[in-house]
């Protein structure tokens, strides 16, 4: 990437100024904390997890553009789908930013959030896209805690 | 406003390979020598010298090629004491870096002089490698940390500085430069205050080496201590000075070969300072490479460099005061050539990561100094430091840098 418009691309910037389900669940089932020790970033991740569904979640903290956004994202993208539907997209989301599955090409539920494809050439901002991945991870596990390191 | 600057800029930045490389597809705009100082050829040429032609372990053996190993070793330190115009080579200490010198002088000092109740004294702007290893001291001992504070403008706040110095200081560790805001304290006065009611104090040296003559007697240090690499050196190499009654009475620290006079299975006696703190085999082409550092800089002149990094400072900090939304963190009236911004609605590692895509390198992040952060109210800064490589094209490449920024984010 020459540009810096293909990683920073409009709707991630928009979702970085205006964040969707921002916040936290007063009656949430699960809940965990991420943060990138390198950096400072850190997310509150509160879920609520009925019939196996993931209800409702919200996210809060502060970050770069790209954790916020990745932040927003996810949480649009995973409100009321099954948990097991949240969890392909963690795996195929990392895989998407380990470079090892091209959402161009490669079968995959990843839909809007192929925009963070770029981050694979970043390697320093690879833990921002990740972090609220991880978080869900550990939240969808009983952690309370998630860390990219 | 003309440069009026006496050094030869586009001649220095000949000294500089890597300035010569193509980094994306651009000049390299290296703004990051707080970070970590570029190596002028001269650097990589002596230690690769010395590699090739004269290494084998020093102080050590009785061939000739350890003696001239050995020689090149301790030219070195003296370069180092008269850099700092230390009274004697014995009280120059190779250590890995800053950090490890600091760490040396919290275990042996700190462990003979800090006790349950007592207090060690720290600037509100330290750097994590000047606080976290005399918190774990503190911890140790059930001793207290205790911080001076500052103001916003990133100014050490000194007029109750009596006050904050007890009967149960045991020690005081200052910055000469902050590595975030830049501010140059005046650590000459507050050793004499300190020194007044008896409190040794360690100077953390790593950011004030590269811009300003330093005189550990004139300032009457305890203890200084600096990094290699931030002085064009390379890593791996750095500086404890002590004084002469300090170092004696302190204990050895790691224990292992150099650093003993006799060893037998009953006990072991150690050598004077500096070997008492040098067990094992020293990174001897780094010191040798530090060595060449200081010859580099002071054959341009640091007040030289001063100057031109002073000149630079003042022409980038009105340039991007002009920039709507930015806000300059750190604005002492006496700094060194180190910015740091934010830029309103934009994320420092936003701004380094475009920045980077102009081919400009610079920090982003809390510059471990979290603390420092939290005292100011944000998460995290962007900073570009100046050396003298840099000139007016690098500050205008970081001022255009920095409108992309405004322009990608909108």
């Amino acid at each position: 990437m020459s540009d810096p418009r293909e990683l920073y691309q409009q709707v991630i910037l928009e979702h970085n100024k205006k964040p969707r389900n921002f916040g936290k669940l007063e009656a949430c089932s699960h809940h965990a904390d991420g943060q990138n020790p390198l950096c400072g970033d850190e997310i509150e991740l509160t879920l609520l997890v009925q019939a196996g569904l993931v209800q409702d979640l919200k996210f809060q903290g502060h970050g770069c553009a790209i954790s916020q956004a990745s932040s927003s994202l996810m949480t649009t993208a995973v409100k009321g789908k099954p948990v097991a539907e949240a969890e392909l997209m963690i795996e195929q989301f990392r895989e998407m930013i380990r470079g090892t599955l091209d959402p161009a090409k490669d079968a995959n539920i990843l839909g809007k959030l192929s925009l963070f494809r770029g981050v694979k050439d970043l390697p320093s901002r690879v833990k921002c896209a990740v972090l609220p991945w991880v978080t869900l991870h550990a939240a969808l596990k009983g952690e309370e805690t998630a860390s990219t390191e | 406003m003309q440069t009026t600057t006496p050094l030869d800029i586009a001649k220095i930045r000949e000294d500089f390979p890597i300035l010569a490389r193509p980094y994306k597809d651009r000049r390299l705009v290296y703004l990051d020598s707080a970070v970590s100082g570029l190596m002028p050829r001269s650097v990589n040429e002596r230690i690769a010298y010395y590699q090739a032609f004269e290494h084998t372990n020093v102080h050590r053996g009785v061939s000739q090629l350890s003696q001239e190993a050995t020689d090149r070793f301790e030219e070195a330190r003296e370069k180092v004491r008269s850099f700092l115009n230390a009274p004697s080579i014995k009280q120059i200490i190779w250590t890995r870096g800053t950090t490890e010198s600091i760490n040396l002088v919290a275990q042996t000092y700190g462990r003979q002089h800090v006790h349950a109740g007592d207090e060690i004294l720290l600037s509100a702007m330290e750097h994590h490698s000047n606080l976290v290893p005399w918190q774990l001291l503190a911890e140790e001992r059930g001793a207290k940390l205790r911080v001076i504070p500052m103001n916003d403008a990133g100014e050490l706040l000194l007029d109750n500085l009596e006050e904050l110095i007890t009967v149960r200081t045991r020690i005081l560790g200052v910055t000469q430069v902050s590595n975030v805001l830049g501010t140059i304290n005046p650590v000459k006065e507050i050793i004499a205050r300190a020194h007044s009611k008896g409190v040794p104090v360690l100077v953390d040296g790593a950011q004030a080496v590269p811009h300003m003559v330093v005189d550990v007697q004139d300032l009457d240090a305890d203890f200084y201590v600096f990094s290699g690499h931030k002085l064009m050196g390379p890593t791996g190499i750095g500086v404890l000075y002590g004084k002469k009654e300090h170092l004696d009475a302190m204990p050895p620290w790691q224990g292992g070969g150099s650093m003993i006079l006799s060893v037998s299975w009953e006990k072991t006696t150690f050598i004077g300072p500096p070997g008492k703190f040098e067990a094992g085999t020293p990174p001897i082409a780094q010191a040798i490479g530090l060595g060449a550092a200081i010859d580099y800089v002071r054959g341009l002149g640091l007040d030289l460099i001063a100057a031109h990094g002073h000149e630079l400072l003042d022409y980038a900090t009105a340039r991007v005061q002009q920039i709507p939304g930015l806000r300059v963190i750190g604005e002492a009236k006496a700094k060194a050539s180190v910015l740091s911004f934010v830029l309103e609605g934009v994320h420092p590692h936003d701004v380094g990561t475009i920045l980077d895509y102009e081919g400009i390198v610079v920090r982003a992040g809390h510059h471990c100094a979290q603390p420092v952060m939290k005292r100011l109210n944000i998460p995290a800064t962007t900073r570009a430091s100046f050396a003298c490589f840099n000139d007016r094209d690098d500050v205008d490449a970081l001022v255009e840098g920095i409108l992309k920024v405004k322009e990608i984010f909108g």
